[in-house]
């Protein structure tokens, strides 16, 4: 479904992602690890287009789409959630997810139709999944960290997307919160039949739940493959599981 | 169109206030009725800044501008054409967003201050435009006597088309603001980046709102001329604009009503401390002094944030 072919993005002098290659088969559950200032970001943000690649291709359902803008990659199907809380401070939790269903919708630029009454029943069947359903009047800004960070994934899963890509998606979070959440991710991927991209720091977590690894490290792609393989690789070994 | 936006009983306060200012004119000294059509005149201008100002976070520097261009394209074609005068009250609107339209095209390009910064240059160029060209725009000295129909050209008269203009205006801004348009600006306004992640276009979203806020302030600019039958390059000058900037952020530019409020401060003030000085401005700038200090959400941001606990225990209490 996706496949990203030696891509290579610098600021100034610094390569931050570097012949990075990565492939998302349809229906999939994949990872990238590697360590702080790998490039897992850079790397997303080239994918949905908050950044451009320097050089290399990016193809997404059969066209490439680096160079497109992020509203442009988001219609074609992908939707994404940020490392960093990025919602609608000042919106309630309904309105947060609802802003993405409208845009789904292409109501966006309706004008003569109260927006409450719109998208009632998408907006809520999200909420309800991810768990939210009781604090949807509240204020986005107001919400603890864990649930802004699932909020997160309520904004993305308003596009309905075919690929959704999440940053680090229990960053910050309790073992309480990161143990719902990964219950949660599964879910998607298991009852909804959603392609999960995304990337993490707890090896543990990856390797229960991933089907594919890519690693990187120091903006390079070291090996994509199953769990075992990623965990028998000598490089990998060396680079970032410490030998263990 | 209504379901569910509009709480008949928040209503009633409204439409005492709209019966009062209904009758009132018989009632009230001629100057009293003037200042009142004329706080009308600029609740429409301000509510159309803040559509973009305080819903979308636009820094629309200059909006005097588009004001300025719905009063003369009215005031051109009632004393220049003999077309029906009809035309000359839509084309005014229609000019303003045109105009809107251009301006906003490049500005969207730009961010914040930026945006601001190259709006006002573009602004400016207008108002030189009508400032110098004496032949069409009148220059400096305007154009005056403008002749208006009949059924508006008393000032009670002028003063009841104003009001219903001003309230048929305020429904439709409240309709847009709570459409998915509105709901997807104010998206825009907290998260721009965000909202470019979830699909939609953010600039071609803002190039509507400005659309739809310059068409408004020109309907607010045929309005002036309805009441003072001339123009004048002042309404096109960056003061102006500044000063209508002021009246959301004192108002409450988070609030629907606040901009109304800030436009009725302002042109009181300029009215009444103008008579005892004309430094009225020093007297402003004490307000917005102690404003900014005190009242960061403007004045009616201030009054909703007093009033939301009381809704609160009353709702409380009525629950035991």
């Amino acid at each position: 479904m996706l496949q990203v072919n030696a891509v290579d993005k610098s600021f100034g002098d610094f390569m931050a992602v570097c012949q990075a290659n990565l492939s998302v088969g349809n229906g999939e559950l994949v990872a990238v690890i590697g360590p702080n200032g790998a490039g897992k970001t850079t790397l997303f943000n080239l994918i949905t287009g908050q950044l451009w690649p320097d050089r290399g291709k990016i193809i997404f359902k059969g066209e490439d789409i680096s160079g497109l803008l992020p509203y442009q990659i988001c219609k074609r199907g992908i939707a994404r959630s940020f490392q960093i809380v990025n919602i609608f401070p000042r919106l309630t939790v309904f309105g947060n997810i609802q802003v993405a269903v409208l845009s789904q919708q292409r109501r966006s630029s309706t004008l003569f139709a109260p927006a409450q009454n719109l998208a009632m029943e998408e907006t809520n069947s999200i909420l309800e999944s991810v768990g939210l359903l009781d604090k949807a009047a509240n204020i986005a800004g107001s919400l603890s960290h864990g649930d802004q960070k699932i909020l997160e994934i309520a904004i993305a899963l308003g596009n309905e997307p075919d690929l959704l890509i999440l940053d680090e998606p229990t960053a910050g979070m309790s073992p309480e919160e990161t143990a719902a959440t990964l219950k949660l991710i599964k879910n998607l991927a298991s009852t909804q039949g959603l392609t999960i991209l995304f990337c993490e720091h707890d090896m543990d977590v990856v390797f229960s739940i991933a089907q594919s690894i890519m690693v990187m490290h120091q903006g390079r792609t070291l090996i994509q493959g199953k769990p075992e393989e990623v965990r028998e690789h000598r490089e990998v070994q060396e680079a970032y599981l410490g030998g263990e | 169109m209504f379901r569910g936006i509009i709480d008949l009983k928040s209503l009633w306060p409204i439409g005492a206030i709209f019966i009062i200012l209904l009758i009132l004119p018989p009632i009230l000294p001629r100057f009293y009725t003037y200042i009142l059509a004329l706080i009308f005149v600029t609740s429409l201008l301000a509510m159309s800044l803040n559509l973009v100002l305080g819903h979308g976070m636009i820094f629309q520097f200059h909006h005097g501008v588009f004001y300025g261009v719905g009063a003369y394209t009215v005031a051109l074609m009632l004393s220049k054409t003999s077309l029906p005068m009809w035309v000359g009250f839509v084309a005014g609107p229609i000019a303003a967003a045109v105009v809107g339209l251009l301006i906003g095209w490049f500005c969207v390009r730009l961010t914040r201050l930026y945006f601001g910064m190259l709006q006002i240059s573009l602004g400016s160029l207008i108002w030189a435009i009508v400032f110098r060209w004496y032949s069409f725009t009148g220059g400096d000295d305007g154009i005056h006597g403008i002749p208006m129909p009949p059924f508006i050209s008393s000032l009670n008269s002028a003063y009841y088309f104003i009001l219903i203009v001003l309230v048929i205006c305020m429904i439709v801004l409240y309709l847009i603001l709570k459409s998915p348009f509105g709901s997807t600006l104010e998206a825009i306004r907290d998260n721009p980046q965000r909202c470019e992640a979830v699909g939609v276009n953010v600039r071609r979203h803002q190039l509507k709102a400005i659309v739809i806020a310059t068409f408004f302030a020109g309907i607010a600019g045929v309005l002036f001329v309805v009441l003072e039958r001339s123009v004048f390059p002042d309404l096109l000058f960056w003061v102006l604009s500044l000063e209508i900037f002021i009246m959301c952020l004192l108002g409450g530019w988070f609030t629907f009503a606040g901009p109304i409020l800030g436009a009725a401060i302002m042109v009181a003030l300029r009215t009444f401390v103008g008579i005892f000085t004309e430094y009225w401005t020093l007297i402003l700038g004490v307000i917005l002094i102690l404003l900014i200090f005190f009242l960061p959400e403007g004045v009616m941001g201030y009054v909703l944030e007093i009033l939301k606990p009381q809704a609160r225990e009353v709702a409380e209490r009525r629950g035991e």
